[in-house]
């Protein structure tokens, strides 16, 4: 189909339509709730109320009580915002992208990963808004005729990024919703639960599966899915240039753009990782998505992670071949400054341990990969604590210079972002179909007629 | 365009084996001048849309439309508020600064234009449509699972269900439904 050397199809052969239908939608309609899943909506849950004390205490006190100081005005919260919206952009990739080039593989992964994408972006986007300082005000981003006749600036990349992340979460909510109304409808026929029933149907909006109905959706899916293409890109291209555009030292660089994409989808395609592992395991769920599966996103993850370390060797290179003091010790604060630590540890997460997925048996084993993912989420995190708050730290003045030290209410609220990921996922996988069911029945059809 | 079969005419549902026996009796059908075909089935089936004759979708019009309207509208707000409505000087730099009102007109015909796709797919399929007299057959709950469906439609004079009862059940059909009128 896709891959010159497949061992295994996609979808098992002895699979059709009935039984994939009913082991999907038997996750959700027919399985007991689990005492796993109970648990781990607790802890869920836990993690929310740590959430909302945080911006309590916020909201109480001010921003103050994190860690920011001048001149590193930007700490955890905006790292946590370019970490959380860089997970989200596996999603899109995999459900548009991996669509368009007819990569059949994604049709057993796209609905989760998109869920993680819509989960992850709601994430992102607390923190600028509350890193505000004036969230109640958060609205005047928003160009409206307000009373005291001041508009938004446009000439400010802030505002482009106000654009960006909230295009892109409505674009990936009306995606995941539109691609998920034939499954609702698959639910809604077979559940036996009345009221279930009744709740599946009004969600579904009352689809039924006409040739006219998927004529359209067809259409409109794929385009949806052109759209959704370039909007990936632009998302992190955006918050790039929050960083870009202005001229703070290490900041101040055209190489920003593709180097953010590419760590985006390394981290993007890590956590997608993390949640199908465990997920395949506890839901028995390994004939839908197979080795062969988890083989190739590792390959995506490699590939990305090089991407990301040619991004950092140019950065290094770039500053040393300008020639500008400044911008050399830069470099060397990272090297050799007082965060050496997180950067050395940058490059053992991003750029050594993945090398270890040029093996096969590596890429095939989950618990290997599912460690290697975990530490490259923290590898990407702490890039993004580099490139933000260790730029801002050392200033172009020495007077300035001071350090950064997250506070309580730093990692508290970073936690909690933790608890809302995994109660919204939680939830998610216990309320709606996690794998497309419609795509699957489509993929087996494909793969018994070699016409098509 | 949008949903046919609201009306009380008299309707035959009939569920085919596989998704080959119904595009061959879709075929067999589709020249009569007083019915009309709509078939349904679990996945989008590769040009049984043609042989229904529904055509194609207007679908890539109405996004266009989304989206040239989205990043049209966007580019003249940003010019209107950063020429006329609240122009400030920022070091001497044109207010009509187009390279930097690029990526909010990119992402509003994006943003638009998703919109109408999504509201375009629910226009043309007459949906939100809770209830339709086809929910009515109980079987018919398969075709969102591993049944292929077609429905035929009596729309001339005739009102006669019974020779193309028999006419379907000749093409292959598994079982035949009189669809009730609700």
């Amino acid at each position: 189909m896709t891959d010159g050397n497949a061992t295994t199809p996609w979808v098992p052969s002895e699979a059709d339509d009935r039984s994939v239908t009913s082991q999907i939608t038997g996750l959700v309609l027919d399985r007991p709730t689990s005492r796993t899943w109970m648990v781990g909506l607790f802890v869920g849950l836990v993690g929310l109320n740590v959430l909302l004390v945080s911006i309590g205490w916020l909201f109480a006190f001010g921003v103050g009580v994190w860690g920011i100081n001048i001149p590193v005005g930007w700490g955890l919260a905006i790292v946590n915002f370019v970490w959380w919206i860089g997970i989200g952009h596996a999603g899109t990739l995999i459900s548009a992208i991996l669509l368009l080039l007819k990569q059949d593989w994604r049709n057993s992964i796209n609905r989760f990963a998109e869920a993680m994408t819509l989960f992850a972006v709601a994430c992102a986007g607390l923190y600028p808004l509350l890193h505000l300082g004036r969230p109640q005000f958060f609205y005047w981003l928003i160009p409206y005729p307000a009373t005291t006749t001041v508009w938004p600036q446009f000439r400010s990349p802030l505002m482009w990024d106000f654009f960006a992340v909230g295009t892109y979460g409505t674009v990936s909510l009306i995606f995941w919703y539109l691609g998920m109304i034939p499954d609702l409808s698959t639910m809604r026929d077979r559940a036996s639960n009345r009221l279930v029933a009744r709740c599946y149907g009004v969600l579904c909006l009352g689809w039924r599966n006409s040739v006219q109905h998927w004529m359209h959706y067809r259409t409109a899916y794929l385009i949806l899915a052109g759209l959704a293409t370039p909007l990936v890109i632009s998302v992190h291209t955006t918050v790039s240039w929050d960083f870009s555009v202005s001229i703070v030292g290490a900041w101040h660089s055209t190489v920003f753009p593709p180097y953010f994409v590419g760590g985006a989808i390394f981290c993007g395609f890590a956590m997608v990782l993390v949640i199908s592992i465990p997920m395949r395991r506890f839901y028995h769920l390994e004939n839908l998505i197979t080795v062969r599966h988890l083989d190739n996103m590792a390959k995506i993850m490699l590939a990305a992670g090089l991407t990301v370390s040619y991004g950092y060797l140019m950065d290094a290179w770039v500053a040393w071949y300008k020639n500008e003091p400044f911008d050399s010790y830069i470099y060397s604060n990272r090297f050799g400054g007082p965060y050496a630590a997180c950067y050395w540890g940058l490059v053992f997460c991003n750029c050594l341990l993945p090398q270890l997925l040029w093996s096969p048996w590596i890429r095939r084993n989950a618990i290997a990969l599912f460690v290697i993912s975990l530490v490259i989420n923290v590898g990407m995190w702490l890039e993004r604590f580099i490139i933000i708050s260790l730029s801002l730290h050392r200033d172009y003045l020495p007077s300035d210079w001071a350090m950064y030290i997250p506070t309580v209410w730093d990692w508290l609220l970073y936690a909690g972002t933790f608890g809302l990921f995994l109660t919204l996922m939680l939830l998610f996988v216990r309320l709606l179909p996690p794998i497309s069911i419609s795509e699957v029945r489509e993929l087996i059809h494909q793969s018994k007629e070699p016409s098509e | 365009m949008s949903a046919s079969h609201d009306d009380a005419s008299p309707t035959l549902l009939a569920r085919f084996a596989s998704a080959d026996d119904l595009r061959s009796a879709a075929q067999a059908l589709r020249d009569n001048a007083d019915i009309s075909l709509e078939a349904y089935c679990p996945f989008p089936i590769e040009g049984l849309a043609e042989t229904l004759g529904h055509g194609s979708s207007p679908m890539p019009k109405i996004i266009a439309i989304g989206g040239v309207l989205g990043g049209v509208s966007m580019y003249g707000l940003e010019y209107w508020i950063n020429v006329y409505a609240y122009p400030l000087n920022i070091g001497g730099r044109p207010l009509h600064s187009w390279p930097s009102f690029v990526p909010p007109t990119f992402e509003l015909t994006v943003l638009i234009a998703s919109i109408f796709a999504l509201l375009g797919v629910l226009y043309l399929c007459g949906l939100p449509q809770l209830h339709h007299r086809l929910f009515e057959i109980d079987e018919f709950r398969r075709a969102s699972c591993d049944g292929f469906f077609l429905t035929l439609e009596l729309s001339g004079a005739d009102r006669e269900l019974r020779p193309w009862r028999d006419r379907l059940n000749e093409l292959g059909a598994i079982s035949v439904w009189e669809v009730p009128d609700v």
